[in-house]
């Protein structure tokens, strides 16, 4: 099984890199060197600051339209276009092709995230260079090249196997174009989760507020995920705190992904 | 040896959104075919020839019915490893070269360097991918890709081979090197199983075939058990005789063609007796120059058995609601 699995997961990642997915490399790169020009004819003091907001924002948005677009399409392409038939009749299993698939997309994510990752530390390591001064005032609050930026894109990386989940549960039983309103649907929701815990608080109806505690826990909690402000104000996100979001976050991912296996190991292909 | 059997294989698909009612695309399907067999499955478009190769693949779930290919039941990964199959029309991954996609397809088989590079290679030239091999597969033809499928098809060396309309898109020498590559599998002990609407392929390949019309196998057996026996008619040629006479030898007698040479050739119904049409063309004062029978063809069996069936459902295939 883990020779599959690798081999199912090799060909996700193959095909993100013929489909063009790691172009939006390029856009990053040059959306990033942009920026830094102009931030650094505009403000003074606070260029590293939004460089670095800038850069983990489009870190998350990049990413996240990666794993939802890639995402929904992957199992749906399959069966649309029934060259799932060739790989399921192969000792493959249909459990082992959904978590392969999975594999596959967390591992471009991961390649894509490393490399706009790199490009914001290069960026900022060019700004310092290029104004010794800058350096100076930052490190005020926080170092110009601060390894705590990498718990803020860990973080993210971790809401993205949440998002590239639910992306590919949708996928094994809906179109693209549904899967992907439904994805960004959770998403956002997933961001204000934390108001339904108290929403006995607003409402009178207890069976709403039943309802809405059970959504609690039944949708994704993304909030959590999300350490940006705090990383780029110099603050270091405590390891505990890391380590029981992402454990949260892959628990919740490893049950989308069994849900989606069970879906797709009864569906029939007409 | 058997290496497929099913039995009583039915499959309903769920017609409708709100109120889904059952529509019988298989009813009851009981066939068996042996080890070391071509069997051709034949039937008309919409038949359910797809679907049950679908069921015998595990693609789609029998709603009632046994199927057993080598002996265990469909999907069992033991079986998987040792069949192949040629969907419909196939459709592979378009980034991928035929090369990239044979070697991906072996590997899902535990099939190591060096031993799945000379198969790749070997059977992309046995079904005549030269050049093209290392060219992306979006740009191939149909026929191409129908060429890739059988390909892959075969890259583990199957004990027995299931191929969905394996002619389908192909031109006439694609259709020949698939003839042969499917009489090659059968004389090195492969079983093959078929399916086609076409029926010529059919009678030069198969051994024995299966008739589906209507979801409902309605004939099985050799080409020449469904064709021998069933006479469609007589060829008698007679000279020395007025073609008007000729037409008035009774009901037997379909057709009277004059012929240069005073002859006249006329086509009797497979029921009517040419001992009493000859006796009669003498008493005339004709004589006979030859007799031929007309021998069905599978074509023939196969559209009577269509016509019998439309007759006697002309309901459809809807199944009542509940």
């Amino acid at each position: 099984m883990p020779r599959v699995l690798g081999l199912i997961a090799y060909h996700v990642f193959k095909e993100s890199v013929r489909d063009k997915v790691l172009y939006n490399l390029v856009l990053f790169a040059l959306l990033m060197i942009s920026a830094s020009y102009l931030v650094g004819q505009l403000t003074a003091g606070q260029d590293i600051k939004i460089i670095k907001d800038l850069g983990l924002a489009a870190i998350a948005v990049f990413g996240l339209f990666i794993s939802v677009f890639t995402g929904v399409g992957l199992v749906w392409k399959e069966v649309d276009r029934r060259s799932v038939y060739n790989v399921l009749v192969k000792p493959v299993g249909r459990q082992p092709f959904i978590l392969g698939k999975f594999v596959g997309l967390a591992l471009t994510l991961f390649v894509n995230l490393a490399a706009m990752t790199m490009a914001v530390y290069l960026v900022l390591v060019v700004m310092a260079w290029v104004d010794p001064g800058l350096a100076k005032t930052a490190v005020m609050e926080a170092p110009v090249v601060d390894p705590r930026l990498l718990s803020a894109v860990w973080l993210i990386y971790v809401q993205l196997l949440v998002v590239t989940a639910l992306a590919l549960f949708f996928s094994t039983f809906s179109s693209p174009m549904l899967s992907a309103a439904l994805t960004f649907g959770l998403y956002v929701v997933g961001h204000f989760n934390a108001d339904l815990a108290h929403f006995e608080n607003v409402v009178e109806s207890k069976t709403a507020a039943v309802v809405a505690r059970a959504l609690y826990y039944v949708l994704p909690n993304l909030a959590p995920f999300d350490v940006k402000t705090a990383v780029v104000h110099g603050e270091t996100v405590a390891a505990g705190y890391v380590l029981l979001t992402t454990g949260y976050g892959l628990l919740y991912a490893a049950a989308v992904v069994a849900l989606a296996m069970l879906v797709f190991s009864r569906r029939d292909f007409k | 040896m058997i290496a497929i059997e099913t039995e009583g294989l039915t499959k309903d698909f769920p017609v409708g959104f709100w109120r889904p009612r059952p529509y019988r695309a298989l009813d009851g399907v009981t066939l068996r075919v042996e080890a070391n067999e071509v069997f051709g499955f034949l039937g008309p478009n919409g038949a359910g020839k797809t679907t049950t190769l679908k069921l015998l693949m595990r693609l789609v779930y029998p709603t009632a019915g046994r199927i057993a290919i080598l002996g265990r039941p469909a999907g069992d990964p033991g079986v998987q490893r040792r069949i192949g199959f040629l969907p419909e029309a196939p459709y592979f991954y378009d980034y991928l070269t035929a090369e990239e996609l044979l070697t991906y397809f072996a590997g899902l088989f535990g099939i190591r360097n060096p031993d799945r590079r000379t198969r790749v290679s070997a059977l992309l030239d046995r079904v005549g991918i030269g050049g093209e091999r290392r060219l992306p597969l979006r740009k191939f033809s149909k026929g191409m890709l129908q060429r890739v499928g059988l390909a892959q098809a075969l890259i583990n060396d199957p004990e027995v081979v299931f191929l969905d309309e394996p002619m389908s898109g192909l031109d006439p020498i694609g259709r020949r090197d698939v003839r042969d590559i499917i009489l090659s599998l059968r004389d090195r002990g492969c079983t093959v199983f078929f399916s086609s609407h076409i029926l010529s392929d059919a009678e030069a390949l198969c051994s024995r075939v299966g008739m589906l019309v209507g979801g409902k196998m309605v004939a099985t057996g050799s080409v020449s058990e469904l064709v021998a026996f069933k006479v469609a008619g007589w060829d008698l040629v007679v000279a020395g005789v007025d073609p008007d006479r000729l037409g008035a030898l009774g009901p037997g007698v379909r057709a009277v063609v004059s012929m240069i040479g005073g002859r006249s050739a006329l086509d009797l119904a497979p029921e009517c007796e040419p001992e009493r049409v000859i006796a009669a063309v003498r008493d005339l004062g004709g004589r006979v120059v030859s007799l031929n029978p007309l021998r069905a063809t599978l074509e023939d069996v196969f559209l009577a058995q269509v016509r019998a069936s439309q007759a006697a459902s002309p309901a459809g295939r809807m199944m009542p609601e509940g």
